[in-house]
């Protein structure tokens, strides 16, 4: 018996291993009902009291190990399925991905948001305005009376003899400071117009972004320090400002402001001309005569105020050299953002 | 190779020489230089230096105004020298000639006036000419070159008359007649009106205040006597004279920045002085000074710490008196006594840049502001507006910016009907071109023209969006218009009316907008008449309208293509968004759904079918939803098969079969009442 024990253990081994095994015939044929092994438990009964333990733990020895053979038989056969159909699922991982639908934002309002944002973490508040507006809130509460020299400088668009396209966003902070009590800290972004014919540098209309800043005790050095922090975040941690002084009717003093060329340094390059330098700002503290029109106490208040244009700062950011670009919006330009 | 003094732009007036056959001959003193340099001779060498004077500071459209800038910048002292006249003695007085009256004294606040007789007009010495040249400015003859040369110089603009050519030897300051004609020097006539000032003598006007000179009285070569003016105009008069008789000069872009009154009698004298260094003629003894009012001088405190608080700066004391000092102004006992000619120091603030830009703008300390927090942030709308911008870049649309100005023509592109009121748009009365005319009471043909310069460019698959304003004009002229922010959608290739249906659909459902109802426009002429629907809030509000271009309209900008377009009333869309968000338990129970296919005709709405569902199934109702239409030959010419899922859930408990029944059972019987629908077999 134990040589018949042995040989079902040799032969189910030998059949699990070939390569073609059918491992439930197998599993039948030998630990089924019917099958070999359990055939040779029942002519148990047969051998004496001594011999049963003995032959009982043979065959339950024989019972385990084809078992674990037919296991480990299994794993291996589900392994290689897995890897057949592995290699026959391979893709061509260089073909082009399936088109996913994709738009772009406005390079104008990428950098706008970018500006926006910058001074949002600065605790300004976004204020907005009419683009057709009063020459009162254009000019005359911003110290430049009819027949103003300054007015020369911005070519103006007419509605009425008192209704005029806005040159600037700067009526924005008139309205707000008309409306609201200081501490103010806003910025003005949004479209201005100038009678300027469109070329690769010049648009009848363009972006403006203006910022103002009403408290009590605000110094000129509250001013460039502002001015520093958003340089610095928007043109990297290098950037350092300059303040050219300048002449504007509603700030005295007045500064024009550089920032170093964030693509040279100072030392020169094609996009700064050379200069190391570029302007970007216009600013000043707040004219008293300003504040007081608005209901402001120039004794008691003071604040800065400072104004640049998108095109330019988007222009100058992305290396882009024509402004009508913006307002053709081909699609083949848009998709570069 | 041998170039005419023409090609080298230069003119005998520059040249020591005359020119004969196009050649340059040298004067004779010229001869023993042979072999020098002919930038040398030609005295060419000379460095110019260009300044960007800003419009406060008149003063320093001078030589003697940028020097003293330039002694103050540079800590150097400044000598002005005060000019000196000596006259003929002869006994001949100027009251001889001349007689003087302002009849507007709110327009001339000064005017000095002197004689000069015996007059040889000869060009002026090459040393002036070359002066003049360098500054851009032409040389004439001695007379008229002095009157330039002390502009120049003194930044006092004059003028010189010929004497013989003034009636009644006398001048008044007046104004115009309206209709009065005036020819000026370069040879334009005028016709002037009474918010002009001319210098007039008793039967005509002989020059335009400020602005020009007038043909009547030029200089010529037989001038013999001269009159020279040296006066003070109002700024803003001179320079509304200057822009309506368009001719802005060298005298007018001075006066209308406000020119010092106490400048008059120096540049006088100093005309005067160089008429007698030039032999140009003999000055006659007197001098005409007529002054109504003369303006106060401006004193304001000297407040040192006050401008070192101000601007966060420590400027010493010393340094701030030296500055203002060096500027003109007299500081004494607290007290700043401010120049005549710097009308532009008024107050604190401008002081203070007196003494912070001398002191050096690049030693302001930048310093965080010491004040209230302040909350930034963008408001509820402003975050709805990037939100809605990031919503529609995330569903393949990308954005465009387009000019807000548009020909009124444009309005018949888009097939506008005739008697529209959006044909009334705010006209700009000087604008650029009839292109950019209007403001655009709809952003449809900027959508348009940019639609179809992109299929110009032949870019496939293109889908924009703009969020712009519009700007509706009210009745009364004087009243600002309306301006309502709109978003535009356009697109076509790759897409259909139901595409971009769901972009607006999306748009709503982003808004938080519920209720929306989408119903069939035909009488919108840009659109499709059978591809355009309204959209409509629950209470009937319109918030836009969307479709298939009219192909007559795509026609119009050269597209053959189907092109889909939708304008969105932005704010009302904003007006009616619920954007707060609130948590709905999710349910606990399955739902049950049910399959409807029925066969109708063509023309009935899909949206007509789910409502009569909807409503006939009431709240056990949770979604109705199109899965499938089909159309083939079995269901004959005009028919359809629309398929219909309805889901149906009860918030506390499973439905049985027996209550989905009773629902579908309700649903089919009104279908069939009310619509005539019977499901198909």
């Amino acid at each position: 018996m134990k040589e018949k024990l042995s040989k079902i253990r040799l032969e189910a081994l030998e059949q699990i291993a070939s390569p073609d095994a059918n491992l439930e015939e197998i599993k039948i044929k030998y630990l089924g009902k019917k099958g070999e092994l359990t055939a040779v438990l029942r002519g148990m009964g047969a051998l004496t009291a001594e011999e049963r333990p003995v032959v009982g733990q043979l065959a339950n020895e024989v019972r385990e190990s084809i078992e674990t053979a037919l296991a480990e038989k299994m794993k291996e056969l589900q392994a290689k399925a897995l890897d057949a159909r592995l290699t026959a699922e391979k893709l061509d991982v260089t073909m082009p991905g399936s088109p996913a639908p994709v738009g772009h934002i406005h390079p104008l309002t990428r950098a706008q948001r970018e500006l926006e944002d910058i001074f949002i973490g600065m605790g300004f508040s976004i204020a907005e305005g009419p683009e057709v507006e009063l020459d009162y809130y254009n000019f005359q509460a911003l110290n430049i009376p009819e027949n103003h020299p300054a007015r020369d400088t911005q070519d103006t668009f007419y509605i009425t003899d008192n209704i005029l396209l806005r040159s600037q966003t700067s009526p924005v902070q008139v309205r707000v400071m008309e409306q609201t009590k200081p501490p103010i800290r806003i910025i003005s972004p949004g479209r201005v117009y100038r009678s300027d014919a469109l070329d690769a540098t010049h648009s009848p209309l363009f972006h403006q972004l203006e910022g103002l800043v009403i408290d009590k005790g605000i110094t000129m050095g509250d001013l460039k320090g502002t001015l520093e922090v958003f340089a610095k975040k928007m043109f990297g941690e290098e950037t350092k400002i300059r303040f050219r002084p300048h002449h504007f009717p509603f700030t005295e003093p007045s500064a024009e402001v550089d920032v170093s060329c964030f693509v040279c340094g100072v030392k020169g390059c094609r996009l700064c001309k050379g200069e190391g330098w570029i302007e970007i700002l216009g600013a000043g503290m707040v004219h008293p005569f300003v504040l007081s029109n608005c209901g402001i106490d120039p004794e008691e208040y003071s604040g800065f105020a400072f104004g640049l244009g998108i095109e330019r700062i988007t222009m100058a950011r992305y290396g882009i050299d024509d402004i009508r670009l913006f307002y053709e919006n081909d699609e083949r330009f848009l998709e570069q953002f | 190779m041998l170039c005419s003094m023409g090609e080298l732009k230069l003119t005998t007036h520059e040249c020591p020489g005359k020119e004969e056959n196009g050649i340059l001959i040298l004067d004779e003193d010229c001869a023993d230089r042979l072999g020098d340099d002919i930038r040398d001779v030609l005295m060419l060498r000379d460095t110019t230096v260009e300044f960007e004077i800003t419009s406060n500071r008149p003063d320093c459209l001078s030589v003697i105004g940028l020097a003293r800038e330039t002694a103050v910048s540079f800590d150097r002292p400044l000598t002005v020298k005060a000019p000196v006249v000596k006259g003929v003695g002869d006994g001949d007085k100027i009251d001889n000639y001349l007689r003087v009256g302002i009849s507007a004294p709110d327009l001339c606040y000064r005017y000095c006036a002197r004689v000069v007789k015996n007059v040889k007009i000869a060009p002026s010495p090459l040393w002036m000419r070359m002066r003049l040249r360098a500054s851009g400015v032409r040389p004439i003859n001695n007379i008229v070159d002095i009157t330039n040369y002390v502009m120049l110089e003194y930044g006092q603009p004059m003028h010189a008359f010929d004497y013989k050519m003034l009636d009644g030897a006398e001048i008044d300051v007046r104004r115009a007649g309206d209709g009065e004609a005036f020819k000026s020097l370069d040879d334009v006539d005028h016709t002037l009106d009474s918010s002009m000032l001319v210098i007039a003598d008793a039967k005509k006007a002989c020059a335009l205040a400020g602005v020009m000179g007038g043909a009547n009285s030029e200089i010529t070569e037989n001038t013999a006597t001269v009159v020279f003016e040296s006066a003070c105009f109002n700024g803003a008069s001179v320079r509304v004279t200057a822009k309506k008789n368009g001719m802005r000069t060298e005298s007018s872009a001075r006066y209308e920045k406000g020119l010092d009154p106490e400048n008059c009698m120096p540049g006088l004298e100093r005309a005067c002085e160089l008429v007698e260094l030039l032999g140009a003629g003999e000055v006659v003894d007197g001098i005409i000074d007529v002054y109504p009012t003369k303006a106060e001088q401006t004193v304001l405190p000297f407040t040192p710490d006050r401008y070192n608080e101000f601007l966060g700066m420590n400027i010493p004391h010393e340094h701030m008196l030296a500055t203002l000092t060096g500027l003109g102004c007299r500081v004494e006992d607290g007290k700043i006594y401010v120049p005549s000619f710097r009308a532009d120091l008024g107050c604190m603030n401008d002081i203070a840049e007196e003494v912070c830009r001398i002191y050096g703008y690049d030693k302001i300390e930048a310093s965080y502001m010491n004040a209230e927090t302040t909350l930034g942030g963008r408001n509820d709308k402003q975050i709805f507006e990037v939100n809605t911008e990031s919503a529609l870049v995330g569903m393949g649309l990308s954005q465009i910016h387009t000019f807000s100005f548009i020909s009124p023509k444009y309005y018949d592109k888009i097939r506008m009907p005739a008697d529209s009121a959006l044909r009334r748009s705010v006209v700009i009365s000087n604008p650029l071109g009839e292109d950019t005319s209007v403001m655009r009471t709809t952003a449809l043909p900027s959508m348009m023209e940019t639609l179809a310069r992109n299929s110009n460019f032949n870019n496939e698959n293109v889908r924009l969006f703009e969020i712009a304003s519009i700007y509706l004009p009210h009745e009364a002229a004087n009243e600002l218009p309306d301006e309502k922010k709109v978003l535009t959608l356009g697109a076509y290739g790759n897409t259909d009316f139901y595409a971009m249906k769901g972009v607006c659909e999306n748009i709503l459902s982003l808004a938080g907008i519920k209720g929306v109802t989408y119903t069939a426009c035909t009488d919108n002429a840009s659109y499709h008449p059978g591809r355009c629907a309204k959209i409509l809030t629950e209470s009937g509000e319109l918030l836009g309208v969307f479709g298939q271009a009219h192909p007559l309209m795509a026609e119009n900008y050269d597209m053959s293509m189907p092109v889909y377009i939708a304008e969105l009333a932005f704010d009302e869309i904003y007006a009616a968004a619920n954007t707060k968000k609130s948590y709905k338990p999710l349910p606990k129970y399955p739902a049950t759904t049910r399959d409807f296919s029925f066969v109708c005709d063509e023309g009935m709405e899909v949206g007509a079918i789910e409502g009569v569902m909807a409503k006939a199934g009431g709240k056990l109702v949770e979604n109705v939803a199109l899965f499938d239409i089909y159309r083939g030959p079995q269901l004959g010419e005009g028919k359809k098969s629309v398929s219909l899922r309805v889901t149906l859930r009860a918030s506390d408990r499973t439905l049985t079969v027996e209550e989905a029944d009773k629902v579908t059972k309700k649903i089919l019987n009104d279908l069939k009442f009310k619509m005539g629908l019977e499901l198909r077999n």
